[in-house]
């Protein structure tokens, strides 16, 4: 394989494992390894699997006006959020579209480590760095790691205990949203109990020369190797939502029911328009639907009513976990309701689908 | 692993093969290079017994998690059979594509058209280039 993408430090690993690499992001990833994507997604629900994410961006914010730069850019607060937490939110547009979601990291008082998707890195970069140098220089300074480190997150109920086994810390005892630094064998790692599949888990940010090691020790340990279709059934169960399809530039979060991610007293980037939705409401809505069997809603099919299209699906995909199949997509507001019953397009074929809460899949409670 | 030479082969990646048990029958599914590119396969649309089914044409369709491909038929024909077992175990087609994992079996109208298929070495050299 010739390409002009990026590949991460694991790229021969994957390779070696059988990895199926496709372009994601402008990165070549594994989409998935020779046992496939259902049986990688039934070994993050039961047990763990190990996912590289080192395509995704890491970026560090630092300086006196930091928070207060990304209270700007940013539609949850990062100034009063504790040293040691994490926090998902969103990057919007002046006109409240979605630039990205990300989940950052407070670091210290005045520092801060965001994780951008991998095709939005250089869109946040320059949204930051025109925001930065336009409000908040000097004293804010961003610096992109995103080559020189890598990021692997293991996910499943089985991972606390995994990772005690190897980690020179006791990480299980980590509250969700929370970060630390610990070793695993000796190489460094600064690690957050985040994720992106609804399960229980851990994201590892290591030097990229440290990426092999740190990968062996977990599959070693028994972490099954995943790729990205898992990754996408996966976070499709847990209702969680993936730039380009859920939300994109002309997308807000209220429309796609982010509003508990939006805040409603602050003045940011476009708060205006979006406190505005919060308190007057949207013409179309993001929801969840199930129907009966195997095929699966794709993205773009229609959603309709008596004929008469009312919505477009985002996501779609069979639910391994769940046994049928799910999707997601942005219906006229009227249609939100639970137990409202849709017809869907499946290239010609007409199937009736289900309204139905999100997420489909929640993980039980850890104690 | 290469394709059994006992049967002929579409660029779209079906099989077909006589079936000696019925007079004029064929029968026909997918490759392995067909499976092992769609992945885990969850779902299939095919023709009803008694359909009409033409050389090259579609007759179905596959879905796998990840993507949703057309299936064309190499026979020219009517459909007496369809393999029930896909219904609710379709994963068969990937565990065992040219064997438990057939799709369709149809009266030829018209046996010439396998003619112009793929031998295996043939197609085998074909994917080989893919």
């Amino acid at each position: 394989m010739t390409s002009d993408n990026l590949q991460t430090g694991l790229y021969d690993t994957h390779v070696s494992l059988g990895g199926r690499m496709v372009e994601f992001g402008g990165w070549d990833m594994p989409v998935q390894y020779p046992d496939g994507i259902l049986a990688e997604a039934k070994a993050v629900r039961t047990a763990a699997g190990v996912f590289d994410v080192s395509h995704m961006g890491r970026l560090y914010l630092s300086g006196p006006k930091a928070g207060e730069f990304l209270d700007w850019v940013l539609t949850g607060s990062a100034t009063t959020l504790r040293v040691g937490r994490a926090r998902y939110c969103l990057i919007c547009n002046e006109n409240g579209g979605v630039i990205d979601d990300t989940i950052f990291y407070r670091l210290a008082e005045d520092r801060y480590l965001l994780i951008p998707n991998a095709g939005n890195r250089a869109a946040v970069v320059a949204w930051f760095r025109r925001w930065i140098d336009e409000r908040f220089s000097p004293g804010c300074t961003m610096e992109d790691v995103t080559i020189t480190t890598g990021l692997i997150a293991l996910q499943g109920p089985g991972t606390p205990e995994l990772i005690d086994k190897i980690a020179d810390d006791q990480l299980s005892a980590m509250r969700t949203f929370s970060w630390a630094e610990s070793t695993i064998q000796g190489t460094p790692i600064f690690v957050g109990r985040t994720g992106y599949t609804g399960e229980d888990g851990f994201e590892m940010l290591v030097q990229s020369n440290d990426l092999v090691s740190v990968w062996t020790a977990l599959t070693d340990a028994g972490a099954a190797p995943c790729g990205l279709g898992a990754r996408d059934v996966l976070r499709l169960e847990a209702g969680l939502p993936l730039h380009g399809h859920e939300i994109d530039e002309k997308t807000s979060p209220i429309e796609a029911g982010l509003d508990r991610f939006v805040r409603a007293e602050a003045e940011y980037v476009a708060s205006d328009i979006l406190q505005g939705q919060m308190n007057n409401g949207v013409p179309r809505k993001l929801v969840g639907f199930t129907l009966p069997g195997r095929s699966a809603p794709r993205a773009g099919y229609s959603l309709l009513d008596r004929g008469e299209t009312i919505g477009t699906v985002t996501s779609g995909s069979y639910s391994p976990t769940l046994d049928t199949s799910i999707g997601m997509g942005y219906v006229l507001e009227r249609y939100v309701e639970l137990g409202a019953v849709l017809d869907l397009d499946i290239r010609g074929r007409t199937v009736t689908v289900t309204v139905t809460a999100l997420p489909f899949y929640t993980c039980p409670r850890r104690t | 692993m290469s394709s059994p030479d006992d049967r002929k082969y579409t660029k779209e990646h079906e099989w077909v093969m006589i079936d000696a048990s019925a007079a004029n029958t064929a029968v026909a599914g997918i490759t392995d290079y067909a499976q092992d590119q769609l992945g885990d396969i969850v779902y299939f649309e095919l023709p009803n017994v008694g359909d009409n089914v033409a050389h090259l044409g579609k007759m179905g369709e596959v879905e796998s998690v990840k993507a949703v491909s057309d299936l064309f038929s190499p026979i020219d024909g009517v459909v007496t059979e369809i393999n029930e077992k896909l219904l609710d175990h379709p994963e068969l087609v990937n565990e065992d594509p040219f064997g438990e994992g057939w799709l369709i079996k149809a009266i030829m109208a018209d046996a010439a058209p396998l003619d112009s298929l793929m031998s295996a070495a043939d197609y085998d050299a074909f994917t080989a280039g893919n």
